[in-house]
């Protein structure tokens, strides 16, 4: 569909009955069988649970995040929407009949205020948001060499922050050996340099 | 039908590089399907930068190519190391690995591959036939039925897209709201800008697109502990048996019909297709009893099914210009980026670029299945390629790459933003899927709602008088308003079965 594994994190099943977190299953889990035969499940429903079942075995996901998370999450889309409402009505609300600047997101805020609500309401029945663990620094520290990147390239061009992103990637991130995170991040600069600027000629901004 | 133009769309593909660009787009679709991580959508969105130096045809056949070859190549680790490199391939882990522990992964991979090949086929067919007849019918479709066509669509994508239709929704709106920033098409006016010139144009697709899919999955993978992927040493015969072909031809006959059906749907696509034939399959079955344990039915009527709807999806696209899914939607934004006039007016206005594209997957299948049945042993070995080596050079094509479209840093700090929005999205349970939609339609959207309204003089209630519309928008609210009524009277049923074993006890 969308992304490879875009429901990789959601063992609820996509659909009308859980959208309302009306009937929060606790069994999600231990519901099929681990043994050396597959689960055979026989209806739609059935089957997708033994999809996400399977395809969160494969990946190792964190388990599902608190209550707290989950209220923060839609009490996040309550405020969006919220500061939307604002800013639409400061736009002009306009009228059906000569709709202004400011109708369409006014439109739009009001349902995303709805929908947060919505979210704030079903908090409990909520299991398809991720706990924050200690893995997730790792995506702390990558985001931190891409921030680095755009601050550095315009002042140093672009092979030395390329370079530094690379390696600490493959060495803190992917767990490669000193070594090999060397000659790969070494590599990949070279290798970038010469398509991007030797071979196309794109204007960005370099050192050498 | 006037077959002349459809002719014509093959002299398009045999040019060297419309046919070059295809098995490019082919075999990244084939890698992208065996590695287990990036999907077509992050793949397509990470590689727009590179279409805006090319033809629409030729950019439009590429990114294609990438979708249906994301199918062929998601059930090579499926069956081999039950890793599902694609969403669509998960439910062939069921009967693909257990066909491949009785050693017969040759059989699974091999079937998996002609009935992909034969449901793709049936399916370009069925689009050569349906797509015009389509177009023609919406030729006359005005600013009400546009705004109902675009809600309906968004609506559906939200409600069957993975995880909370609740959620989906917020990141549906969340995308509307993020088309509106900049100035707006009737009065000129600035909009949400905060008084920043680099958003007085509005936001860019290329970044929202590339951050979304392209740097918020790879920041998601970064939390997964990889166990160490041991790719088999070989695959033993990919051709099937007599046996086999026969015992599986009903399965991928019928898994074509339904997955070309279920594609055509918007959010429909791949993934549902694959589990609904799978299930079909098992229902009409007199041995459903061998589904799981390595029926090769499993194998073909979900593969036959993603690849028919891989290809269907190209349907509402190409002649509505309203994308099924997350994948059209970035697709969609492509072909906007090169100024192709999306819409019911595209088959007659450029009939080059209509029948081109679709031609082209016939050869981008047969393509695909050269690499997958003789070839299959150097896609097995790319299984080796460690995903921490990926990774950083994805990243950098991705920070470089967006900064080549406008030569503008303001574009490297979006792609970032929306990277760490899209991951935070994805982490919270939200597809990213519904928001790039929403975006790519907003405007049109917006601008065929504002239509309307001066049209009808205000008066909503015309939008259900007129027929098409209306029908639209009655779906639109049954699809919205039913599944939670049903959801709350079945709570209250609950509720009040709960009360009356307590009054027994």
């Amino acid at each position: 569909m969308t992304s490879g594994h875009g429901g990789a994190n959601s063992p609820g099943s996509p659909g009308g009955s859980t959208a309302a977190g009306a009937t929060p299953r606790g069994d999600v889990g231990p519901a099929s069988p681990t043994g050396p035969v597959e689960p055979v499940p026989s209806s739609l429903h059935d089957l997708e649970e033994a999809v996400h079942q399977l395809e969160a075995e494969a990946e190792h996901r964190p388990p599902a995040a608190g209550r707290t998370t989950n209220l923060v999450v839609a009490l996040v889309v309550v405020a969006l929407g919220a500061a939307a409402l604002v800013g639409a009505m400061s736009l002009g609300a306009g009228s059906a009949s000569s709709p202004g600047s400011g109708t369409w997101p006014l439109l739009i805020s009001v349902v995303l205020v709805l929908l947060g609500l919505g979210l704030v309401a079903t908090v409990r029945g909520t299991v398809d948001a991720e706990r924050f663990t200690r893995p997730s620094l790792m995506v702390l520290v990558g985001i931190a060499t891409m921030i680095a990147f755009v601050a550095l390239i315009g002042v140093i061009g672009f092979e030395i922050p390329a370079a530094l992103l690379a390696f600490v990637w493959l060495r803190f991130l992917g767990q490669e050996s000193w070594r090999s995170s060397i000659i790969t991040s070494l590599a990949v600069v070279v290798a970038f340099y010469l398509v991007f600027v030797a071979a196309l000629a794109v204007p960005i901004p370099h050192l050498f | 039908m006037d077959l002349a133009p459809v002719l014509d769309g093959f002299s398009v593909v045999l040019e060297p590089t419309n046919l070059l660009y295809c098995l490019i787009g082919v075999v990244v679709g084939m890698l992208v399907g065996v590695l287990p991580g990036l999907g077509p959508a992050a793949t397509i969105a990470i590689l727009l930068p590179i279409t805006l130096g090319l033809d629409a045809v030729t950019a439009v056949i590429m990114l294609a190519g990438i979708f249906y070859g994301a199918q062929y190549g998601g059930t090579i680790t499926s069956v081999l190391l039950r890793l599902p490199g694609e969403a669509s391939s998960v439910v062939t882990v069921f009967d693909g690995h257990a066909l491949a522990r009785q050693g017969k992964a040759g059989t699974a991979l091999g079937i998996a591959a002609i009935g992909s090949f034969i449901g793709g086929t049936i399916s370009i067919i069925a689009l050569t036939f349906l797509a015009p007849l389509v177009a023609s019918f919406a030729i006359d479709f005005g600013p009400p039925e546009y705004t109902a066509l675009a809600l309906v669509g968004i609506l559906l994508v939200s409600t069957v897209s993975s995880g909370s239709r609740l959620k989906a929704l917020v990141a549906a709106g969340v995308g509307l709201l993020l088309a509106t920033v900049g100035r707006d098409m009737f009065t000129g006016g600035e909009r949400f800008t905060f008084g920043n010139l680099n958003l007085a144009d509005g936001l860019d697709f290329v970044p929202i697109a590339m951050g979304l899919f392209g740097l918020g999955e790879i920041l998601y993978n970064l939390e997964e502990r990889h166990t160490r992927v041991h790719a088999p040493a070989k695959v033993g015969n990919v051709w099937p048996s007599r046996a086999d072909l026969k015992q599986s031809s009903g399965a991928i006959g019928r898994g074509s019909v339904l997955g070309f059906f279920l594609g055509i749907l918007p959010g429909g696509g791949a993934t549902l297709s694959s589990l609904a034939a799978y299930a079909f399959e098992k229902k009409r079955s007199k041995t459903p009893e061998r589904f799981g344990r390595g029926a090769v039915e499993g194998v073909a009527a979900p593969e036959s099914a993603n690849n028919a709807a891989a290809t269907s999806s190209f349907i509402p696209l190409l002649t509505l210009g309203i994308p099924a899914n997350g994948t059209m939607a970035v697709i969609l934004g492509a072909l906007l980026l090169q100024g192709v006039p999306v819409g019911p007016g595209l088959v007659n206005q450029e009939p080059e670029l209509f029948w081109g594209v679709v031609n082209s997957m016939y050869i981008g299948n047969i393509l695909l299945l050269i690499m997958s049945i003789p070839l299959v042993g150097l896609f097995v070995r790319i299984l080796r390629v460690r995903p921490a080596i990926l990774a950083p050079i994805t990243v950098l094509i991705t920070l470089i790459g967006v900064y080549t479209v406008n030569n503008s840093v303001f574009d490297i700090v979006l792609v970032i933003v929306f990277g760490v929005l899209g991951y935070l999205m994805k982490k919270l349970g939200f597809d990213p899927g519904p928001l790039v939609l929403a975006f790519v339609l907003g405007s049109l959207l917006e601008d065929s709602l504002r239509r309307s309204l001066i049209i009808f003089d205000g008066d909503a209630s015309q939008f259900f008088l007129r027929p098409i519309s209306g029908t639209l928008l009655v779906i639109f609210l049954l699809v919205a308003l039913v599944p939670p009524i049903r959801t709350a009277v079945t709570r209250r049923r609950t509720a009040s079965a709960d009360n009356r074993t307590k009054e027994l006890v």
